[in-house]
């Protein structure tokens, strides 16, 4: 291992602008000339909008334009889409009704877009809105994700009349049924999966710029996946054509999923800079963020599990409601299906499983991926009846767990997935011994002298990873091929520039990219520097989310190398007057093998550019080498993390003493970036479980709009963590990755909740167990106890 | 429109604002220090953390008027060039920073904790003192030790370099 | 925000001149005044700074009494060796407002003056029975809240300190909303030659208010045991997502009880 290769701890080479205050984060970007966008947005869920009379506001001082639904209409602009077709178990393609960027006769969600002013501050954008007379008919609003469907409620979309998006299902009902028929014993559970806000520290921002003397347009925005916004906003929404439009995504200021999407304030920003001749702005605050970023999870599921006598699991089956909230976001649709129910196996053999989901419309913010995007959601389902299966069954949890796991691979679930690769037991074990769960009960007994409740939980997860391969989703009715591209530019003097499809906005890309250089080409990584986030340089990409940089981005950035290092090895041959052949590369020196002859990388860089040596029809001149890389799977991390917990029941006060987690991401590239990564999540998760739920109040109401009543987890809500590893190569791509970014967040919910649930004794806690939720589930604990 | 001065990282400046100016957007907008980053609209993320005549307050909860006359410090005013504060350089030596958007702000503090609590800080304290600031990415277990860190290195060297 | 225009008198007559007018608000610390203007819920046509008045800040101790201007910070307050030999609880509880920031900034007057519902101060003067001190006249902390965000102060009038009697013994408890960190309930016990009293925060529909039952028993045994039974109404407490009232009585008597082992 070099200094600065893969499995090197390397510090990162971006923090440097982060730590000084030099990072250039979207709002930093100002254009000269630029106007400040706001948006007006519906105080109701749901209305039609009856007129919309903005001749006051024009009026008002400083204000450029203001623009409705009509004036996109005008143009041509289309309305936003999601990008994975859905089929219902009777065939039909799901339902989407019409998103327009800014509402048409109708706004179906609270912070939905009616407006937007332009003007030359954002303080005199702020004043025109309120000047903006707009006559609603208010209509009655459809808010609960458990009561979407039932006859009466009120219809979001005509193109949905039962609301229903779409209802799928997958895997053998048949042979579901029939499990189910011999089982010894059944376990049940209802479970609601609580609905998240991303919150990235960074709201979303856009600054739209357009060109006239060359009829093109830039939009710098905070996304995820540049070329995907490109794509999205050429071929559908129709602002320009590709090559005539450039997407910027500077530094980001975290994602979690919430920034993949193309939303309508970017639109707007990026089209109106034409209308009005000026680069036009927009930074979202927190409240509109919250109103208006696509939030996560929102599930209601009921569960069963059947076991034979031997505690063996026979099958599943799950029936799911996922609220995907007024309209259809851009992956949206996936995320409750082939997200979700796909990894309903978990890291056990169950040989027959059946899931049905059912997509609603409410008249809440569109719903879409999260950290972990239907992943967590199944984990949650499957973890919890593990959990309590084995209670009901008088077994150990880990013991209960162990033995139906899966030991040998590829094994092919009944959901589509083929694990690949992988070493349950090892996790489980190492994760028991760093948890020091043999002491658990004297833990215990030592808090009870102490007058609380300690309970422990585990939670063993598996995520499919890697978000590809193309041929694979695109049967499951994504729009997109979901490779990754690189590209790389060996300078003359033997520095190296990387052009990744991948985008970082936290995840260290600058630094691991540069590793994996650094350990292929024997250099410095201080001679790397990686290029992203701008579809003017980088050739083409799909961005970051699903864990996907290392395992599909590295793996293309790999291919690219591999085509570097063979045409470098011809550039040498000729140099050292050998055949190719018989050139080695190693360290950063080629050398004729069996000879003392040498030369060193940086060197063969420079006749590759004077080209002397070669005649450039026998080989091209330069260095630069570009790959796609679609992989063959999914890739399958997995792991255990336990959670070892104190209550205060006077309080309902939980403390979260213990957190273990050990995981399996095949090969891992820099393990303190990979810790970091691992750590984020689980704060996520945890969050998720004890302090975080969007809550929309009857009449679709956002209540938890700001800070106030959002809760994000501080510093002192949340335990250090200790972090293991357990290692098996992921054999579908060349550099073993499996990818780390989501683990944590998967595996924690369900850790916090079989923890608690273990300490109060009985299973009827929903998530977020805040200290109301946790006391209150003490009292009817000690209610149901003393009628008994 | 008013007139307001103040010196910020050791430049008296001077400009004429809307009074309803916030000291986090005469920062950004009108001095383009974009280090300083707004992440709420209730007080609460600390993003906008920088020192007003030595102490952590949040620039996004302050008029620029009401600072009139005061010396600020920012996150671009506590390295000196390429020598890092060490405060900053525990961040990046612990990896206590992943996106970056809150990390001016985590380190503005932190330079505040160890001014209030010296240099020897549990993690503890540290946790109930990062209260004001949120971070979304680290989990916090690496902000928590790349503060202890980084105060340990400020024993070695004067509190006065920080401001 | 909305506009308006700024003023920063340098002495206390001109303030109160200014803060005579009509639509006028006066600034301290502005730690919920601005964050209230900018999510444009207020729209003060002027406001009168008052962070140039040094007098108006500092702390005393003497004759029995601890003596802190109007203007003085809470982190001040929390720091301050003299408050902390003289009531403990008193600089507990300044430094368990808002977060290091927030306390640098913000002031005991505006706190005390803004009277909101989940505040700490306010359950400290009621509780230490304070005098509230302005540019007119001392008001009776008994008569000083009047109700949700309102207080006996008049236009024009401003809080210039706070004069809190030293008590025998007391104690602040404080059970933060998870999402605000203000007061679900927070629990000021004060036991002095006057009695016991009992005040509760963050509770109660129309601001900080007396436990009766709490504070009668206490008198007779200043144990915890004595108000372990009492069982506080949750008729009239306030109810939310992260508190509901009957949860909120349960805390009123925890905190209670954990105040009473506390007090010092």
């Amino acid at each position: 291992m070099s200094a600065t290769g893969i499995g090197a701890s390397v510090r990162r080479k971006e923090d440097f602008r982060f730590i000084t205050g030099k990072g250039q984060y979207t709002d930093d970007v100002n254009r000269y000339g630029q106007a400040h966008a706001a948006f007006l947005r519906s105080p109701h869920a749901h209305a039609d909008i009856l007129r919309i009379d903005t001749a006051a506001a024009l009026a008002m001082p400083g204000v450029v334009a203001i623009f409705t639904g009509d004036d996109l209409a005008a143009d041509k602009i289309g309305g936003l889409i999601c990008g994975w077709m859905i089929h219902s178990k009777d065939g039909e393609p799901m339902k989407a009704g019409s998103h327009p960027a800014l509402a048409q006769g109708k706004v179906r969600y609270v912070g939905d877009h009616v407006a937007v002013v332009i003007a030359d501050t954002l303080d005199q954008a702020r004043d025109a809105l309120e000047k903006i007379n707009v006559e609603y008919a208010v209509l009655p609003a459809n808010v609960a994700t458990a009561n979407a469907t039932q006859p009466g409620a009120p219809v979001v979309h005509e193109v949905a009349p039962d609301n229903a998006v779409y209802r799928w299902a997958i895997g053998d009902e048949g042979a579901t049924q029939a499990a189910f028929a011999k089982a010894a014993h059944v376990t049940k559970i209802d479970l609601v999966n609580n609905r998240l806000i991303p919150n990235p520290m960074e709201p979303r921002a856009a600054v739209g710029d357009y060109d006239s003397g060359n009829d093109a347009f830039t939009l710098y925005t905070t996304s995820q996946n540049p070329h995907v916004a490109r794509l999205v906003l050429s071929a559908f929404i129709g602002i320009a054509p590709e090559h005539k439009l450039r997407v910027i995504a500077p530094d980001v200021g975290g994602g979690f999923g919430s920034k993949i999407f193309i939303y309508a304030e970017e639109t707007v920003c990026v089209w109106a800079a034409k209308k009005v001749g000026r680069p036009v702005k927009w930074t979202s605050d927190r409240t509109e963020a919250f109103l208006s970023d696509a939030h996560g999870r929102d599930h209601v599921t009921h569960a069963e599990m059947a076991l034979d006598a031997a505690g063996r699991i026979l099958g599943l089956r799950v029936h799911t409601t996922a609220n995907l909230g007024a309209y259809l976001s851009t992956f949206s649709s996936a995320v409750p299906t082939y997200l979700y129910a796909p990894l309903l196996s978990g890291q056990y053999a169950i040989p027959a499983i059946y899931c049905e989901v059912d997509g609603v419309y409410t008249n809440t913010a569109p719903v879409d991926a999260y950290r972990g995007a239907g992943r967590p959601e199944a984990t949650f389902v499957i973890e919890r009846l593990m959990e309590i299966a084995a209670r009901e069954t008088g077994q150990d949890p880990a013991a209960f767990r162990s033995k139906n796991f899966v030991t040998s691979f590829p094994h092919q679930t009944p959901v589509i997935m083929c694990y690949d690769a992988g070493d349950y037991p090892a996790s489980l074990a190492k994760a028991l011994d760093m948890a020091d769960y043999a002491n658990v009960p004297a833990r215990k007994a030592e808090s009870a002298r102490k007058g609380l409740l300690r309970g422990v939980g585990i939670s063993a997860y598996i995520e499919a990873c890697g978000i590809a391969p193309s041929a694979a989703v695109g049967s499951l009715g994504a729009g997109v091929g979901l490779w990754e591209s690189a590209e790389v530019r060996v300078n003359p003097v033997g520095t190296v520039e990387i052009l990744t499809g991948s985008h970082s906005h936290g995840q260290g890309h600058e630094t691991t990219f540069a590793q994996l250089v650094s350990e292929r080409l024997g250099i410095s990584i201080d001679n790397v520097s990686i290029i992203h986030g701008d579809t003017d340089k980088v050739q083409m990409g799909m961005g970051t989310y699903g864990s996907r940089s290392g395992a599909v981005g590295m793996s293309a950035l790999s291919k690219a190398l591999d085509k570097i290092e063979t045409k470098a090895k011809k550039v040498a041959g000729f140099v050292l007057e050998a055949s190719a052949e018989d050139i080695d590369f190693k360290d950063g020196k080629f050398s004729v093998r069996g000879t003392d002859k040498e030369i060193d990388f940086a060197s063969v860089a420079l006749q590759a550019y004077i080209a002397h040596k070669f005649n450039g029809q026998d080989l091209e001149p330069g260095l630069k080498e570009s790959a796609f890389w679609d992989p063959t799977n999914f890739t399958f991390p997995a792991g255990v993390h336990i959670c070892e917990l104190e209550i205060d029941p006077a309080t309902g006060v939980t403390r979260i003493d213990r957190w273990t987690a050990v995981d399996d991401f095949g090969v891992v590239i820099n393990p303190m970036i990979v810790e970091g990564q691992v750590h984020g999540g689980i704060a996520q998760g945890v969050g998720q479980a004890l302090h975080e739920g969007a809550v929309y109040d009857a009449s679709g109401q956002l209540v938890t709009a700001s800070y106030m009543d959002y809760s994000m987890p501080r510093a002192s809500d949340l335990p250090a963590y200790q972090v293991g590893m357990t290692q098996t190569r992921c054999p579908s791509n060349p550099l073993g990755i499996k990818g780390c970014g989501e683990a944590g967040a998967i595996a924690a919910p369900p850790a916090v909740m079989n923890a608690i649930t273990d300490a109060i004794g009985h299973e009827d806690i929903a998530m977020p167990a805040t200290p109301l939720a946790v006391w209150r589930a003490i009292q009817k604990g000690a209610q149901r106890a003393a009628a008994e | 429109m008013a007139t307001v001065s103040m010196t910020v990282n050791g430049k008296l400046v001077s400009r004429d604002i809307d009074p309803r100016t916030l000291l986090a957007q005469f920062l950004r907008e009108e001095l383009r220090l974009t280090g300083t980053h707004v992440g709420c609209d209730t007080t609460q993320c600390g993003c906008c953390t920088v020192h007003v005549d030595g102490k952590a307050m949040k620039s996004c909860t302050l008029l620029a008027l009401g600072v009139d006359g005061s010396h600020i410090t920012t996150i671009e005013g506590l390295a000196h060039g390429q020598e890092l504060h060490p405060m900053q350089a525990a961040f990046r030596d612990h990896h206590g920073l992943q996106c970056g958007f809150c990390t001016p702000g985590m380190i503005m503090t932190a330079v505040d904790m160890v001014n209030r609590k010296g240099t020897n800080l549990d993690d503890q304290t540290i946790r109930e003192e990062l209260e004001g600031n949120i971070c979304r990415c680290t989990g916090y277990h690496n902000i928590v030790k790349a503060v202890h860190y980084g105060a340990e290195a400020m024993a070695g060297t004067t509190k006065a370099a920080a401001e | 925000m909305y506009p308006f225009t700024y003023h920063r008198p340098d002495s206390l007559g001109s303030a109160a001149a200014l803060a005579g007018s009509a639509d006028a608000k006066i600034l301290a610390g502005g730690m919920t005044l601005l964050p209230t203007m900018k999510q444009r819920l207020a729209a003060p046509t002027s406001l009168v700074d008052l962070n140039s008045l040094s007098d108006l800040a500092g702390i005393s101790v003497a004759g029995g009494k601890v003596t802190i201007g109007a203007m003085t910070r809470h982190a001040d307050v929390a720091a301050s060796e003299e408050v902390r030999k003289a009531i403990p609880a008193l600089a507990d509880l300044a430094g368990w407002i808002g977060d290091p920031m927030v306390r640098h900034r913000g002031t005991i007057g505006g706190s005390v003056a803004n009277n909101d519902p989940a505040a700490d101060y306010p359950a400290a003067c009621l509780a230490l029975g304070a005098t509230i001190v302005t540019n007119m006249r001392e008001i009776a902390a008994d008569d000083f809240f009047t109700g949700l965000f309102d207080t006996a102060l008049e236009e024009g009038e401003i809080l210039t300190g706070i004069v809190f009697p030293i008590p025998a013994k007391a104690a602040y408890q404080k059970f933060r909303n998870p999402a605000s960190r203000y007061a679900i309930v927070g629990v000021f016990v004060a036991q002095s030659a006057a009695g016991v009293r009992v005040t509760v925060t963050g509770a109660g529909e129309n601001g900080v208010f007396r436990v009766a039952s709490f504070e009668e028993a206490l008198a007779k045994d200043f144990s915890a045991k004595a108000i372990e039974g009492i069982v506080v109404p949750a008729e009239g407490l306030n109810s939310d997502i992260h508190a509901d009232a009957v949860y909120r009585a349960n805390l009123i008597n925890v905190m209670a009880r954990r105040a009473v082992e506390a007090a010092r």
